[in-house]
């Protein structure tokens, strides 16, 4: 028997997919799944940073078209960027295998919305499957490469951040796979997805999903816990939580959230006197077990926002509905005391700019005391939004309008932007600041194309920014050290935003906790330091 | 009804303190020891000095990774100004390790103070020392052992 080992949830997941025998990992960092492909990097797996979610998407389903395993790992919100692969992949099906593995974030903890992946699978058409624990996240893993390879078809990995970021003891298999050699079987029906083709692939998707449902009433990863006569049904790290709020009841937990064994649910809850869903996120079960005729309450709207815990379940199953007392608020994050990012910021608040931000740690400078950001909402958005507050607003106020986007971000989604800058300019000209503290600082300090480092740090080609806008037609470009040109960058941003030109300024310095290890990676690669 | 005998730690403080290392140490010598070991943190941007807290719990089976409000059985808390957000996370009878506890203990390095805080834990839990030498050891590069072991010792005097 494998031996005994202790183990994050991302760190299971992992493992889990080298031992599936994953051919390539694919993603783009996202609080709270990046561990996992840096983890399939340390453990002698096959690993990539993507500029972004739905290009790593690609690579995977390309990985998956040659008849291998393919792992693709992103946050919830990551998972809107790769969409668009998804909902068609789920037609064309794959070869080998593909596993998105989605990581949500209840309760925001580093995230901008609170977006339930669930909801995604079932508009998509593809199985989700959903781990309460580390073990569980090792061996659904294996399970969803299993699902993907005999029905050809994607699979969601639902993961959330306690089940990513909690370590427990995890038993792996002894079964270990090696991945396959790849090859190309020519299959253009299946590929190419006219609409000749998709509409006889929709077809086919909705009888592999009614197949899925009947496996998974019969031998799908769920599991009733016999008790009293108050039954629960409940998936994730919800179930663990229920379980210990209330240890005399009968559970239905359930390892696949789509498609539902609803037949299961049903006769499981029928001879119940008392019935409880216990899910965190949305009532995506309530709803379905609701339409499917079960008799099961609603949760109070509350339960729906924030993380579940052993003590909200337990208010949900007493049906207390007094005011939940907030939590104590602990001390806000903030910009590390010197980061470069700062000084650019200050320089906004003393001239009063109009900040359309995005997001990084910079985002941190919207709240006091430089309260200096003023939108924040998805990747790349800087660049489009501060477009729109340019075309409509007065001109005394379009001329104050900056667009604020960090390296990794830029290369993530600030490239479509720059197009529309340069194709649609707004009458008053527009200013984007780029600032590039040379790598992906808030999640961790991963690597991105404009670092010219691959995820395991080793080096390859490098996307200059400022060459990228130049090429793209943006006249004014300049590169400015935020922190020892300060009064030369203020000089610059001032004159552009007098100016009806575009301009593009990049304010490049290290962030303060990466600097050492670039330092290291550069003299490792042999070169003499950054320019 | 059922309940499985579990003990929670939490271990509390500000971004930058080591509460996540000392957690790892700690969820380490606890699997080694035979439990059943949880360890729930959330990550992100405990980077930026932000409040960050890690619950440990073990037993013969932990269900969920988070400890409930009020069964804390070892509260672990690194600086003053964080004690007050976990005012109504012990148990009656529960043991508070705050920083007051080394106003008169010298440590020699500020940043083992994590490890000192392990050291005064280790004095309520029935782990043998040895188990804790060697994953303090297996935990910092060589530089560091020295520093750390030396806290581990200082914070257990400091409750004896």
């Amino acid at each position: 028997m494998a031996e005994r080992r202790l183990m994050s949830g991302n760190e299971a997941v992992a493992l889990g997919a080298l031992d599936a025998g994953c051919a390539r990992g694919t993603g783009y960092p996202g609080t709270p799944s990046t561990e996992i492909l840096e983890n399939f990097d340390a453990i002698g797996g096959n690993a990539e940073w993507a500029p972004n979610e739905k290009v790593a998407a690609e690579v995977a389903l390309g990985v998956a078209f040659a008849g291998v395993y393919a792992l693709t790992t992103m946050k919830h919100v990551g998972l809107n960027v790769a969409a668009d692969v998804l909902f068609t992949a789920a037609y064309s099906g794959v070869s080998g295998a593909l596993v998105f593995a989605v990581a949500d974030d209840p309760g925001l903890a580093s995230s901008q919305n609170e977006q339930d992946t669930r909801r995604l699978g079932i508009a998509a058409g593809v199985p989700v499957i959903e781990p309460s624990d580390a073990q569980e996240a090792y061996d659904f893993t294996r399970l969803a490469f299993t699902l993907s390879a005999r029905w050809h078809i994607p699979v969601i990995l639902r993961l959330t951040t306690r089940v990513c970021h909690t370590t427990a003891i995890v038993t792996p298999s002894d079964h270990k796979v090696a991945p396959p050699p790849a090859h190309f079987v020519r299959d253009i029906p299946g590929r190419v997805m006219i609409p000749g083709h998709a509409r006889i692939k929709h077809r086919e998707l909705r009888a592999k999903l009614n197949e899925i449902r009947e496996w998974c009433e019969t031998d799908g990863p769920n599991r009733i816990i016999p008790g009293s006569s108050t039954g629960i049904v409940s998936s994730g790290v919800a179930y663990l939580h229920a379980r210990e709020a209330a240890p005399a009841a009968s559970f239905l937990k359930l390892g696949m959230s789509h498609p539902l064994p609803m037949r299961l649910i049903l006769s499981f809850l029928k001879d119940k006197t008392e019935r409880f869903v216990i899910e965190e996120n949305d009532p995506y079960l309530v709803e379905q077990i609701r339409a499917a005729g079960g008799d099961v309450p609603w949760n109070p709207e509350p339960y729906r926002m924030g993380e579940l815990t052993v003590d909200r379940v337990r208010r949900i199953l007493a049906r207390d509905l007094t005011p939940e007392l907030p939590p104590p608020r602990g001390k806000p994050p903030r910009l590390c005391t010197g980061c470069p990012h700062g000084y650019v910021f200050e320089i906004f608040k003393k001239h009063d700019a109009i900040v359309a931000g995005d997001i990084g740690c910079y985002t941190l400078a919207a709240l006091p005391p430089l309260s200096a950001m003023d939108s924040q909402i998805c990747m790349g958005a800087s660049i489009g939004v501060g477009l729109g507050l340019r075309h409509v607003l007065p001109e005394s106020e379009a001329r104050r309008v900056v667009s604020v986007i960090g390296d990794s971000t830029f290369m993530h989604s600030g490239l479509t932007g720059i197009a529309e800058m340069v194709y649609n300019p707004p009458p008053t000209g527009h200013v984007v600041v780029v600032l590039d503290n040379l790598t992906t600082a808030m999640t961790g300090q991963q690597e991105h194309p404009a670092t010219g480092r691959r995820l395991n740090h080793e080096p390859t080609t490098r996307v200059r920014i400022e060459d990228v806008v130049t090429a793209l037609g943006v006249p004014n470009v300049l590169v400015f050290d935020p922190v020892r040109q300060i009064a030369e960058f203020e000089t610059a941003l001032l004159k552009a935003l007098k100016s009806p030109e575009l301009t593009v300024l990049v304010a490049r310095q290290p962030c303060l906790l990466a600097a050492g290890r670039i330092r290291a990676y550069e003299q490792a690669a042999g070169k003499g330091g950054g320019q | 009804m059922t309940t499985t005998p579990v003990s929670n730690i939490r271990i509390a403080g500000l971004g930058g303190m080591g509460i996540i290392k000392s957690s790892q140490i700690l969820a380490s010598v606890l699997f080694e020891a035979g439990h059943d070991v949880k360890k729930a943190e959330v990550h992100g941007m405990s980077q930026r000095g932000g409040s960050v807290a890690s619950d440990i719990r073990f037993g013969t089976e932990v269900l969920s990774p988070m400890i409930p409000e009020g069964e804390t059985d070892y509260l672990l808390v690194l600086t003053e100004e964080e004690l007050v957000l976990y005012r109504t996370a012990l148990r009656p009878g529960g043991i508070l390790i705050g920083p007051s506890l080394f106003e008169k203990t010298v440590l020699p390095n500020k940043k083992s103070l994590n490890i000192a805080m392990l050291g005064a834990l280790s004095h309520y839990l029935s782990i043998p020392n040895e188990t804790w030498t060697a994953h303090i050891l297996s935990s910092f590069p060589e530089k560091l052992q020295a520093v750390n072991l030396e806290a581990f010792k200082l914070g257990l005097h400091a409750v004896k």
